[in-house]
């Protein structure tokens, strides 16, 4: 039979893991889109919510232990697979067409590296007040440390091509990671694919919206 | 119509293949692919140059063997169709149609187009079976099979084993095929009892084979000749999920018999 | 069962062995038991039974089925069976290899030569019983049904070697099979017999009748097996409906390109159950068939035509299924056993997998408890001898360097057989087609062109290899043809008719098997008879009105 180890070793097993830790990096994406519409509200609201999420060291450092190892789990087992894949066609085609393989699924492998180079950009810019942009940074303050980033061209830019990025990656992850765990059938297909869209797209206009109203100075002009 | 082919010659498996410029002068619509490849191989041989080699065998679309890569697509532009079934009339005169073979690891070249396909096989013989000796079985209306149940095993058996959606699918993933096979044993009562060592069986075949694995791209489900739904990948992953987190108590191993 | 039985034998115009017959009919249930045991899809009944329809030549509903493709799925049901055993190490798989010679020791079968067709090395194996399920002879015609790997050369060489040929001349028509279209032409295609049970075969009434199909009214429509056969209809036997075809069709009321084809019209089956129960039973048929002739079925009427499909002779085999060579045994197609002149509907499945499953694990049991087992090796000089001979026979197709391919030649064959020993023979067609194969297979030798190697993957060798049996084996097809001076099932001699035009046999010289032995090339091989008894049945004209 079967133990987990080998399991988790298949084709299938990997990217069950990939979903599972899909699932709860997509549910932390929900949550931090709550966090980032706080910032349109005003200094109050998301200094507010920054202090509720810091209300217990050991709370916060369990959900982020949780997101540590989902984000580990999914870029370790995105990288097995991509070697697998690569492997599995020494020979590439002269000519290929593809027909159903939507760009978002195509490009997955790409997005995927993008968008974790950004995360750990926006952790230096924001969690860790690493100097990547220009401006100080006042622990503590995450309005103005968001304001002060946005206002300069660049950073908005950056923040918004991301999380279109992530919009892109979403809206194949979101239904892949329903098909991996098996929940696949004709007739809930449309409802995961239009939930697809409709979580991909919700997502990454709820996270443009700071960095492009700063951009377009409607916040603190 | 006159066409220009554009055909992958490799001599075996060891060497290095290469694009080879062939022109397919009066070709008639109503030809078959295979057909218009047969014409061209009897010019080919008169002119004392080499012919192509490729599979096939039924030239009805059910052995699954005659599968290559047409201007991109695993078995050409005509959804739901083999190779043998493709007819000329799909093609325009003039028009450069790229011939290549399936291409996956699993599926090393022998020659030209024919490429070999036992990984599938093995893949069957490592548990796509129902265990059932001979002579012993029980009256076939001893166990009622719903109609439901029947015809979504038909749809899952009517795979052919071509291997097109390897070849369609960007990682070279078998997952179509496997899920295919386990959906129909598993599907049917009389396949009930195996179906967790089955399914462990033959992922394990699967990923040993060095296929790679599926990222949901679906390009498999728009190139299979038989329309075999994805649904059945689906199944495939449940199954998996469900055999090592499910099956109590251990079934026994299949033995000879 | 006591109906298939009878069904069977007068299905195959009393030429069949009664008592075979009534062994397939015995085991019938089992096969369908040991399918559905092994995962075979059947289609079932709401209620969850196993559903029925009936097939060509039975006016019962008695045959099981797996939508459009049983056959297919049975195949499949075997082959994953064989896969779990091969997985098992209980046996060992040879794939892309081919038979070329028997190798016979001390008169029995003890092995045979192969040649691998990727590396094209020659190689023998030495065994205690040899087996042949190689299929049928259909491809002698180039084009027919059967898949184009299908070939004479295993049993022709066992037949060289010493195994008695039984009842060759014994080929059915298929008369359900998309008209051919050109020379281009590689293979025919068989819509599937169930269609006959909703479709309705005409022809207009008016011979040259050009217009399209819908604007020919019901008047002037001939549903010439209605009216020929009211009791069976549109199901009358292969052999009897593809006889009908060619008639109307010579009566210059075939339909399509060339004038040869026939319609089946479902409209009437359209308009009465819906297009939806239609597309249920016959979907995948009506799609290829569109795909191969861009014609949509649900609107348009098929037009169909009849091509070879099945060899109901085959090597001579007795009760247990051996050859007149010890230890050489044949199953299925490749053998002659059951099916007399005439095969019906779903019965080579039957028999395929009834000769396979059922009769050979135990037939085989006596012959190997009189022999010693293990004592077969590839040592001895008999191998040694048949490989040489093989490899000479491929060095010679090599060398000759001509200007035509092997396929030119078989298409020639095919032609010439189709028109002089086809749906209607006749003894002066058939000695043309005796006089004119020798110098066709002479031409042969002579002129053809084979590419490539013989140690290397050429299909161009196999491929012309298989041509030359063809052209030594339709030698005794049609000699076979011209001894049996009577018209039975699938061998209908134009001389030997009632005056309504069907087959008329001659009990009183013919209730038997020829079984031709081979006496050497360029001798003529001498024919032998195994006469038919009768004990259950009486023998009374096919009468299918």
């Amino acid at each position: 039979m079967f133990g987990l180890i080998p399991f988790f070793r298949s084709t299938i097993g990997k990217k069950v893991l990939m979903a599972v830790s899909g699932v709860l990096l997509f549910a932390f994406c929900v949550e931090h889109v709550t966090g980032a519409l706080l910032f349109l509200k005003g200094p109050g609201a998301i200094n507010g919510y920054g202090r509720l999420l810091h209300y217990s060291a050991a709370l916060i450092w369990f959900f982020r232990a949780g997101l540590i190892v989902a984000a580990v789990v999914h870029v370790t087992f995105a990288t097995l697979l991509y070697f697998q894949e690569l492997a599995a066609r020494p020979v590439g085609y002269r000519n290929r067409r593809y027909l159903r393989a939507s760009y978002a699924a195509r490009t997955m492998k790409y997005s995927g590296p993008f968008l974790l180079a950004f995360v750990i950009f926006h952790l230096a810019h924001l969690t860790w007040g690493y100097n990547v942009v220009p401006g100080p940074f006042i622990a503590g303050d995450i309005y103005a440390n968001m304001l002060n980033g946005f206002r300069t061209g660049w950073v908005a830019l950056v923040y918004v091509g991301a999380v279109s990025l992530l919009g892109l990656h979403l809206l194949h992850g979101t239904h892949s990671m329903f098909e991996s765990l098996g929940l696949r059938h004709r007739r809930v297909e449309s409802l995961l694919f239009g939930f697809a869209r409709v979580a991909a797209l919700a997502i990454s206009v709820g996270l443009a919206l700071a960095p492009a109203a700063v951009f377009l100075r409607m916040i603190g002009g | 119509m006159n066409l220009v082919l554009m055909v992958w010659r490799q001599e075996n498996a060891r060497t290095v293949g290469h694009m080879q410029r062939i022109e397919a002068k009066d070709i008639s619509p109503d030809m078959s692919f295979l057909e218009m490849l047969d014409v061209v191989n009897q010019r080919l041989t008169v002119a004392g140059q080499s012919p192509i080699t490729f599979d096939h065998d039924c030239r009805e679309g059910i052995c699954g063997s005659c599968g290559v890569v047409i201007n991109g697509v695993p078995h050409g532009p005509q959804p739901g169709t083999t190779t043998c079934q493709l007819h000329m009339r799909h093609f325009r005169d003039g028009q450069v149609v790229v011939i290549e073979p399936f291409r996956a690891r699993a599926f090393p070249v022998i020659r030209d187009l024919m490429i070999d396909r036992s990984a599938f096989d093995r893949v069957i013989a490592a548990g796509g079976f129902i265990t059932s000796p001979t002579g012993s079985a029980p009256d076939g209306n001893a166990m009622l099979v719903s109609k439901g149940a029947a015809d979504a095993a038909m749809d899952a058996a009517a795979c052919i084993g071509c291997g097109a959606c390897v070849a369609a699918c960007p990682n070279a993933s078998a997952m179509l095929f496997v899920g295919a096979k386990v959906s129909h044993l598993g599907l049917l009562p009389q396949g009930r009892p195996e179906r967790w060592s089955r399914v462990h069986a033959m992922v394990a075949a699967m990923d040993a084979e060095g296929f790679g694995g599926c990222t949901n791209y679906l390009e498999c489900t728009a190139v299979c000749p038989k329309n075999v739904s994805p649904d059945f990948i689906g199944r495939l992953n449940r199954d998996l999920i469900g055999a090592v987190f499910l099956a109590r108590p251990r079934v026994a191993s299949t033995e000879a018999g | 069962m006591q109906r298939l039985f009878y069904d069977t034998i007068k299905g195959g115009d009393f030429r069949a062995r009664e008592h075979n017959v009534y062994r397939l009919a015995e085991i019938s249930n089992q096969i369908i038991d040991q399918c559905v045991a092994q995962g075979v899809p059947f289609a079932r009944e709401y209620g969850g039974q196993l559903a029925n329809r009936s097939f060509g030549g039975a006016q019962v509903s008695r045959t099981f089925y797996a939508r459009g493709q049983t056959g297919q799925q049975l195949l499949l049901g075997s082959y994953q069976a064989l896969s779990r055993q091969i997985a098992a190490g209980q046996v060992k798989m040879f794939p892309r290899t081919e038979m070329l010679d028997l190798v016979v020791v001390d008169g029995r079968a003890c092995g045979i030569v192969t040649r691998d067709l990727v590396s094209g090395a020659i190689e023998s194996h030495a065994a205690d019983a040899v087996i042949l399920a190689t299929g049928g002879y259909s491809n002698v015609f180039y084009l027919s049904t059967n898949a184009k790997g299908c070939n004479v050369t295993a049993t022709w060489r066992a037949h060289k070697r010493g195994a008695g040929f039984a009842n060759p001349c014994f080929t059915q028509i298929h008369p359900t099979c998309i008209p051919v279209t050109g020379d281009h032409q590689s293979k025919l295609t068989l819509m599937s017999e169930s269609l006959r049970n909703d479709g309705r075969v005409w022809v207009p009434l008016r011979p040259s009748d050009q217009r399209p199909p819908a604007q020919i009214p019901e008047a002037e429509r001939d549903y010439y097996l209605e009216r020929r056969y009211p009791s069976f209809g549109n199901l009358v036997p292969r052999d009897v409906a593809s006889r009908a075809a060619k008639a109307v069709c010579d009566e210059n009321r075939g339909v399509g390109p060339g004038g040869r084809g026939v319609f089946l019209d479902f409209s009437d089956a359209i308009s009465r159950q819906g297009e939806a129960v239609v597309r249920e039973r016959y979907g995948n048929l009506f799609d290829m068939y569109e795909r191969i002739t861009a014609e949509n079925p649900y609107k348009v009427p098929m037009r169909i035509y009849p091509a070879v499909h099945y060899t109901m002779g085959g090597l001579w085999v007795d009760y247990n299924l051996m050859t007149t060579v010890p230890g050489l045994f044949v199953l299925g197609e490749a053998n002659f056993s059951d099916h007399g002149a005439n095969r019906l509907g779903a019965s080579a499945l039957m028999q395929g997998l009834a000769d396979g499953y059922f009769i050979i694990p135990y037939a085989i049991g006596g012959y190997l408890a009189g022999s010693k087992a293990g004592t077969a090796s590839t040592d001895k000089p008999e191998f040694g001898a048949a490989k040489a001979q093989v490899k000479e026979r491929a060095n010679r197709l090599l060398a000759r360097k001509g200007k035509r391919t092997a396929m030119s030649f078989h298409r020639e064959l095919g032609k010439l057989l189709w028109e002089n020993c086809g749906m209607a023979r006749t003894a002066a067609g058939l000695q043309q087609a005796l006089s004119r194969i020798p110098e066709l297979r002479e031409q042969f030798w002579r002129e053809v062109m084979v590419p490539g190697g013989p140690e290397e993957l050429n299909q161009s060798l196999e491929s012309a290899g298989r041509v030359g049996d063809f052209l030594e084996f339709s030698e005794l097809l049609c000699r076979d043809a011209l001894a049996r001076e009577e018209s039975c099932g699938g061998h209908f001699r134009q001389e030997y008719q009632t005056p309504d035009g069907e087959a008329r046999r001659d009990d009183a010289r013919f209730a038997h098997v020829a079984v031709w032995e081979h006496r050497g090339d360029g001798q003529e091989p001498l024919r032998h008879t195994e006469p038919l008894s009768f004990a259950n049945v009486h023998l009374a004209q096919r009468s299918y009105k």
